[in-house]
């Protein structure tokens, strides 16, 4: 669906985006994650058609971005990061002039817009002028705008900005339900957005791809950076409540790469302990720990790795750990 | 054609809906009667046909006030709002918005200056003028105010700001005008060069006296092509910067 080959974009003489090279297959739903400033905004508007990169090449569903960005703009649906609606306007007007600027005719907006109304929770205020909504609704408005012709790519540039915590919890839920019908692709830099929502995650740090993939792939891939990074996802671990003695816990978990960091003697005969192991231990810790006839009683993970990844990238300078350079999208 | 009356539609239902048109339309028509009674109308006897030259001058000048005005918000506040990437991401050439949005502008222009068309009407109360007079002087002003509309729309395409892009215009168009007494000071050939700009003094007047002449005509619908297509161009480049 796209191929971005070696982009970069450069305002003047800063560096926006520097040699940024991935592939987007169709289906997919794709977050960019990174600090303000990383270059999220700047490759999603490259994306859209609205700026051309200064080097590299962009094709979206197999056309170029820069010789063909018309047919490109059929394919795409576009929310930036403030809605673009006009105050003035009513609801369904407004998506009506949205839809009949991608080409539809009213028939086809007609039929279409009891579904979009739907489907963004709008259905209550499709009569009321847009200046009339809270900043939750118009967000709701930017995103039937860009889904009303049913585009095959829907590019959201940070979709929960400035949203209160229930409307984050219906935008995630909208965009969720949006999966399977369009590819998505959304900025934000607010990790817990990215993982809750996204197949994939892109990490984006100062123009520059520093990991991407799923989001064991990401803290896989964190591993192999310099210091700053390793040492981040290697504090994460698993706490473990078990009813059983310590001797018979010990031996339970004395398989694979399994470490017990800490183990305390709790009342009632349970022994707390923190495992750490390369990837994600839960499972082979319950297998073990039921095998061997213990009690499990609790198994969480520590904040996430990729949490971990993210907070130490955001405090970080421009040293070795900033700067890997070598990851391959 | 479809997406340029889409955008008209869009535009002239945003005039109508928020007070800025109004008020603007209201303020020009204002100009027109206070200037009609403080120029054109004296006490002493005089022609009918200098009253009507007399409303016709101030009246292209109101116009042209208009145009600077009606053109401050056509590209800049989109862009000021972010509504410009509605646009922009829309399978719609860039020369299709500068049209559409031109176009709507000079509609409704055009709507509030023919409204004043009842003050050289009142001529006929104690006076006679020809229609053919008022008539080509109507489409005098029009094309005078389409000109000024157009130089105002590239202005507006290149600022994010709609107070900028009205001081913009006005600069553009002042600059244009200035030209013609430039001229008048310099020698030939330079007097008929530096004249041949001036959208009001030079190529309106013969409008004013009710003739018609070709090369006005074409001198506004130049200065219409060329702003427009600037405007677009301007529009067209901002993928680059």
């Amino acid at each position: 669906m796209i191929v971005v080959e070696g982009v970069s974009k450069y305002y003047g003489r800063n560096p926006a985006v520097r040699d940024l090279s991935f592939q987007i297959e169709e289906g997919e739903c794709v977050g960019f994650l990174g600090l303000n400033g990383a270059g999220k905004s700047t490759t999603l508007r490259m994306l859209s058609c609205l700026l051309l990169p200064t080097s590299g090449a962009i094709r979206v569903g197999g056309f170029d971005a820069e010789r063909e960005p018309h047919e490109i703009r059929k394919l795409i649906g576009y929310l930036p990061d403030t809605p673009p609606v006009y105050p003035e306007m009513r609801v369904d007007e407004f998506l009506r002039f949205a839809g009949r600027l991608r080409r539809m005719t009213s028939k086809q907006v007609d039929a279409r817009m009891p579904t979009v109304l739907e489907k963004t929770g709008l259905a209550d205020v499709f009569d009321a002028p847009i200046e009339t909504l809270s900043h939750g609704y118009r967000q709701r408005v930017g995103i039937a705008q860009a889904m009303i012709h049913e585009p095959k790519l829907l590019i959201l540039d940070e979709p929960v900005q400035g949203l209160d915590p229930v409307q984050i919890v219906e935008m995630r839920e909208l965009i969720r339900s949006l999966r399977g019908e369009h590819t998505i692709l959304l900025s934000s830099h607010l990790l817990s957005e990215i993982e809750r929502t996204c197949d994939r995650i892109l990490i984006l740090k100062e123009g520059r791809i520093l990991a991407s993939g799923t989001e064991d792939e990401v803290v896989t891939q964190m591993r192999a950076q310099p210091a700053g990074y390793r040492e981040a996802v290697n504090k994460q671990w698993t706490l473990v409540e078990v009813r059983g003695g310590e001797a018979e816990v010990r031996a339970a978990l004395a398989v694979g790469d399994l470490t017990i960091m800490e183990l305390t003697r709790a009342a009632g005969g349970i022994c707390r302990l923190k495992v750490q192991s390369g990837a994600d231990p839960r499972e082979l810790v319950a297998k073990q720990i039921v095998e061997a006839g213990l009690g499990l009683l609790t198994l969480t993970r520590s904040q996430s790795a990729l949490e971990d990844v993210f907070v130490q990238l955001s405090h970080t300078g421009d040293g070795d750990a900033a700067a890997p350079g070598g990851a391959e999208a | 054609m479809r997406n340029i009356g889409l955008i008209i539609r869009r535009e002239l239902g945003s005039y109508l809906k928020r007070p800025s048109g109004y008020f603007i339309g209201a303020a020009i028509l204002l100009l027109h009667g206070l200037l009609f009674n403080a120029f054109a109308i004296s006490d002493e006897a005089q022609l009918s046909a200098d009253v009507l030259r007399i409303f016709l001058y101030w009246g292209g000048i109101v116009t042209m006030l208009g145009g600077i005005l009606f053109s401050m918000r056509l590209l800049a506040e989109e862009r000021w709002t972010g509504t410009d990437v509605l646009l922009f991401t829309s399978p719609i050439r860039e020369s299709e918005i500068v049209l559409g949005k031109y176009l709507s502008a000079l509609s409704f222009l055009s709507l509030v200056t023919l409204s004043s068309v009842y003050l050289p009407a009142l001529i006929f109360v104690n006076g006679r003028v020809s229609v053919g007079h008022i008539a080509a002087g109507y489409l005098g002003m029009l094309l005078l105010g389409a000109a000024t509309l157009a130089v105002g729309t590239f202005a507006s395409a290149l600022t994010k700001n709609p107070f900028f892009a009205v001081i913009l215009s006005a600069l553009f168009v002042g600059l244009l005008e200035l030209c013609w007494p430039l001229g008048q000071i310099s020698q030939p050939p330079m007097t008929e060069l530096l004249g041949f700009v001036a959208m009001h003094t030079k190529h309106y007047s013969q409008f004013q006296r009710g003739l018609l002449s070709l090369s006005d005509v074409v001198f506004y619908g130049s200065v219409i092509y060329l702003s427009l297509l600037a405007a677009t161009k301007v529009l067209e480049s901002q993928r680059w910067r």
